[in-house]
């Protein structure tokens, strides 16, 4: 079946794309940038971050250019008011209640539409360790309005690969979609909870290693924000240790099994401190076994 | 797929819970190779709610035989378990109450009486609830007793006696709610007339005429009786009822679906709840013909949890109709199959959004989806559904049996007919009242006795939680979808929910924050952080602490309520500050003008 060609107007401008392109592919193809948060080309769109949304008129309120799909003749405006507001306050909400340090990219759109995560007022301290996990959904603490709620809490670390920072979780989904249907089809963490005591944890917060988890590390190949991260990674940034500056990556062929997966080492200082496959790769689609992704460390004997 | 389900095995309870709606394990299980389908998943729920009714709350073994049973992963399992209020996920005990403390309760004194029963009953055998559908009645109460035989209990005039009493398992005589209004009774006619347990008696009031007529005017026929009527849904969402049901009937995959939307979760709303109470044999007749109209061979009723008496009566209904030949294969001899069902929520307010409604009854979360695509093009299953208001659905009844231009003989040209008002606060007769379309708000407290004790009327707040407060200088607003949408209003699920001078704004506008901020599923950003937001703004306001000057907080507010509006995946952050925003034009708060 050959696909049609579908006329809109983004911008004033005139864009021609296949039917079943998406507004996002659109702006894309006119060269306009649209922010994404949760979003990503291996993965099934969850349109939950809501930063890409965009103004279709005729429509009542706006479209996440993500997954809507293009239509005939419409027309779409990517930075009016209604745009830009919508977008700034969702880096703030974002921004007051989750540790959103690790991703460049959302400092970089922060600044393009003036965030100030800041007007919320202070932020609340951190929960105790747990405390997130047990709330009952339709119950909470009244709050007093003098400090922003934020979903800061201990970091989990119950394994030597890997642990799970979840103050720097924003709920992108992209963990949960990796482990189950759009790549390991293991299911060991899901969303639990409901509102802003949502939370991605495995069956009644079950550490790792007793849970389905078969520790390929793919949740940590998507995670965005540095939520889910290396032990070894963690533990250099922690000493301030961690330097981009002295890192480098290498490319090259897992020789664990005859698959042929592309391993991308970084390495710091004679160490292997993060392994990743290339989501454009043929072979993996950015997603890897325990043996490639964490294989290393016991090859190499290092702790 | 790997699975690892939890392996411990359940107490003798949890399995007779679990069996009792899966049936006893086979001997040998099949093997879990491939992702569920969902003919097992969507039994999930049900489960759930058995453990919760029959052992007193989901244990760790008990979702674990759950999630082993349907082959549901025991991450996703426990995701949808933590998803319900009505589920708990802690031991607690076997006799446990649920207090409403929302909006019409709290006028009636709610606060107090959840002071009391801590103090005679103890902490742990109680938990605050959101509006029980019962406001009428307010302060109202739940109370559930776990065992084999759960007995579960909703009543309204709640005292700390009569909970402690329905706490022994002691039976607490159910309330009569009232009912009035003005022109005809079409919507109420056959409530507090009939015996709601009683075929007979349905039919003797006329029932059945419908579901006979609707046979001899064919699905066409049916189709265009209901677009001539002008119906739209009494949901909310104010969508013309043809419109939906045209494009079910002529989509071409099948199956097609009927579901309705009996989850009335919206505060202060009960009308779908006295419908179903008094006339459940109505509903089943509606659904009837809604199958018949939209090419469904399946129908199912989504009836809120907290709704015991209703899903006792609708229950026993579908049982005798079913006996009766009224559902099943071959209906009245036409050759036409139509099976129903029941299904019961767990405590969750998003559940009553469309298609988070399908995710639950799925066996999902209760999250809401991207729309589009619509229900009608896929909706439960995937497949074209037709999702209509338990209201909307009766009204079907008339349409079809005295046809649309008799059906229109009452009403405004924009919006014929009748409609249910849910009437709660501060009246002398708060119930159940059926207007023509058009009568004022006015007009409508003064048919419910107006305000007791010769106090001056503060505000009204219309359409519900996600609606607006409108002062005393607006009550001449005519209540039909094209009177209130001009002044900005909108009818919502017909609430009308009265307050007084004595009543102050500030504790209620909290009220409204905490429940969006407690509903919300979670999954958007918008409205996931932005209730949070919403609700410290206005503890910063009601207590005049605001942080820079009220001007900046207001400024704030506008903006989050904007965003929200527009960048929410659904409904709910859609409409989560428009009864807020309404309330601070009315009333100034810490010097705001
Ligand atoms: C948060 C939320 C809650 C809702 N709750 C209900 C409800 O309890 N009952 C209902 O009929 N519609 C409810 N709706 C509206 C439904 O999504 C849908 O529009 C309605 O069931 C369609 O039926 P109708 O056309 O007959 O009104 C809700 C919508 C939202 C966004
Ligand atoms: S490491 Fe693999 S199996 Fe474990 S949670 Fe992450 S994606 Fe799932
Ligand atoms: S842990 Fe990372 S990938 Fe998972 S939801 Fe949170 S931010 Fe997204
Ligand atoms: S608006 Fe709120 S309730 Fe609706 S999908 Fe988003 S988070 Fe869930
Ligand atoms: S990128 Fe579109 S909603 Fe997140
Ligand atoms: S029952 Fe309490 S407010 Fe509705």
């Amino acid at each position: 079946m050959t696909r049609r060609t579908v006329q809109l107007t983004i911008d004033g401008k005139q864009a021609s794309v296949p039917e079943d392109a998406t507004l996002l592919d659109a702006c894309t193809s006119l060269g306009i940038e649209t922010p994404t948060l949760c979003w990503a080309e291996n993965l099934t769109p969850v349109n939950v971050c809501r930063i890409c949304v965009v103004e279709v008129e005729g429509a009542r309120v706006l479209v996440p250019s993500c997954s809507r799909k293009v239509e005939a003749g419409m027309v779409v405006h990517t930075d009016s008011p209604r745009v830009r507001t919508s977008r700034k306050l969702v880096l703030e909400l974002l921004g007051s209640s989750v540790d959103m340090s690790l991703s460049p990219i959302f400092l970089e759109y922060s600044k393009r539409y003036g965030a100030d995560p800041a007007r919320f007022g202070p932020k609340a301290p951190k929960a105790k360790a747990g405390e997130r996990d047990a709330a009952v959904p339709g119950h909470h603490h009244a709050p007093d309005g003098t400090h922003a709620a934020t979903v800061a809490q201990p970091v989990k670390r119950d394994n030597d690969l890997f642990l799970r920072d979840y103050e720097k979780c924003m709920l992108c989904m992209k963990c949960v979609q990796a482990c189950g249907t759009d790549a390991q089809n293991t299911f060991a963490i899901a969303v639990s909870g409901r509102g802003f005591e949502a939370r991605i944890s495995t069956e009644h917060d079950t550490a790792l290693p007793d849970s389905a988890c078969v520790f390929c590390g793919n949740c940590i190949g998507v995670c965005p924000t540095g939520a889910l991260m290396f032990n070894v990674e963690h533990d250099l940034r922690a000493a301030k240790k961690w330097d981009e500056s002295k890192q480098t990556v290498t490319d090259t062929v897992c020789s664990y099994c005859g698959v042929g997966c592309t391993l991308s080492l970084r390495v710091q200082d004679n160490q292997i401190v993060r392994v990743t496959s290339p989501s454009d790769n043929s072979v993996t689609a950015g997603n890897l076994c325990v043996k490639g992704r964490f294989g290393w460390g016991f090859v190499k004997g290092d702790e | 797929m790997d699975l690892r389900a939890i392996e411990t095995p359940p107490g003798e309870d949890e399995r007779a819970a679990v069996d009792s709606v899966l049936g006893p394990a086979p001997a040998h299980e099949p093997p879990l190779s491939a992702r569920v389908t969902d003919e097992r998943r969507t039994q999930l729920l049900p489960t759930l709610l058995a453990l919760q009714a029959q052992v007193g709350w989901v244990s760790e073994r008990g979702l674990g035989y759950a999630c082993r049973r349907l082959g549901v992963p025991p991450a996703e399992g426990f995701g949808v378990a933590s998803f319900y209020g009505l589920l708990s996920l802690e031991q607690r005990p076997a006799a446990f109450a649920h207090v409403c403390d929302d909006l019409a309760c709290k006028a009636a004194g709610a606060e107090r009486l959840c002071a009391e029963v801590t103090t005679r009953l103890g902490e742990k055998s109680w938990a605050r609830s959101p509006c029980l559908g019962l406001c009428e009645q307010a302060p109202a109460a739940l109370v559930t007793v776990a065992g084999q035989r759960p007995l579960e209990q909703a009543f309204g005039h709640a005292t700390t006696d009569k909970i402690a009493a329905a706490l022994s398992a002691t039976p607490v005589a159910a309330q009569t709610p009232h009912f009035g209004g003005t022109g005809p009774r079409r919507l109420l006619a056959r409530v507090g007339v009939v015996d709601p347990s009683s075929l007979d008696d349905y039919r003797a009031h006329g029932g059945y005429a419908a579901l006979r007529e609707a046979l001899v005017r064919g699905t066409e026929g049916v189709l265009q009786e209901i677009t001539l009527a002008k119906l739209v849904g009494r949901g909310g969402a104010a969508f013309p009822t043809g419109r939906k049901w045209e494009a079910v009937a002529r989509a071409p995959a099948r199956p097609h679906y009927v579901v309705c939307n009996a989850d009335e979760s919206e505060p202060g709303t009960f009308k779908d709840r006295v419908l179903i109470e008094h006339d459940p044999f109505g509903l089943v007749e509606a659904m009837t013909i809604a199958g018949f109209a939209t090419g469904a061979e399946r129908g199912v009723i989504y009836l809120r949890g907290e709704y015991p008496l209703a899903f006792a009566r609708l229950s026993h209904a579908i049982a005798v109709a079913r006996k009766h030949g009224l559902l099943g294969a071959d209906i009245m001899g036409r050759g036409f199959t139509f099976e129903l069902e029941v299904r019961r929520g767990a405590g969750a307010y998003i559940c009553g959004e469309e298609t988070a409604l399908f995710n639950s009854i799925e066996g999902y979360r209760g999250e809401p989806r991207n729309k589009p695509p619509f229900p009608v093009h896929s909706g439960l299953f995937g497949k074209p559904t037709a999702i209509n208001n338990v209201e909307t659905l009766v009204a079907v009844l008339d349409i079809v049996r005295d046809g649309a231009a008799a059906y229109g003989s009452v009403g405004t040209s924009g919006s014929p007919g009748t409609k249910l008002f849910c009437v709660s606060g501060k009246v002398e007769k708060p119930g159940v009242y059926e207007l023509p379309f058009g009568a004022r708000v006015d007009e409508l407290i003064a048919l419910a006795g107006g305000v007791p004790g010769g106090k001056k009327l503060r505000a009204v707040l219309l359409g519900g939680a996600a609606g607006h407060f409108i002062g005393p200088e607006r009550l001449h607003v005519q209540l039909s979808f094209e009177h209130t949408r001009a002044a900005g209003l909108s009818l919502g699920s017909g609430v009308v929910m009265v307050f007084d001078e004595t009543d102050e704004l500030g504790p209620l506008l909290q009220r409204i924050a905490a429940f969006f901020r407690d509903e919300s599923c979670g999954q958007c950003v918008p409205c996931r952080v932005g209730t949070v937001r919403q609700e410290e703004l206005v503890a910063r306001l009601v207590a005049q602490r605001p942080l820079g000057s009220v001007q900046t907080e207001l400024t704030l507010l506008n903006e989050l309520a904007q965003s929200m509006r527009d960048a929410s995946i659904c409904g709910l952050g859609q409409t989560a500050s428009s009864a807020i925003e309404s309330a601070l034009a009315l009333t100034p708060f810490g010097g705001a003008s």
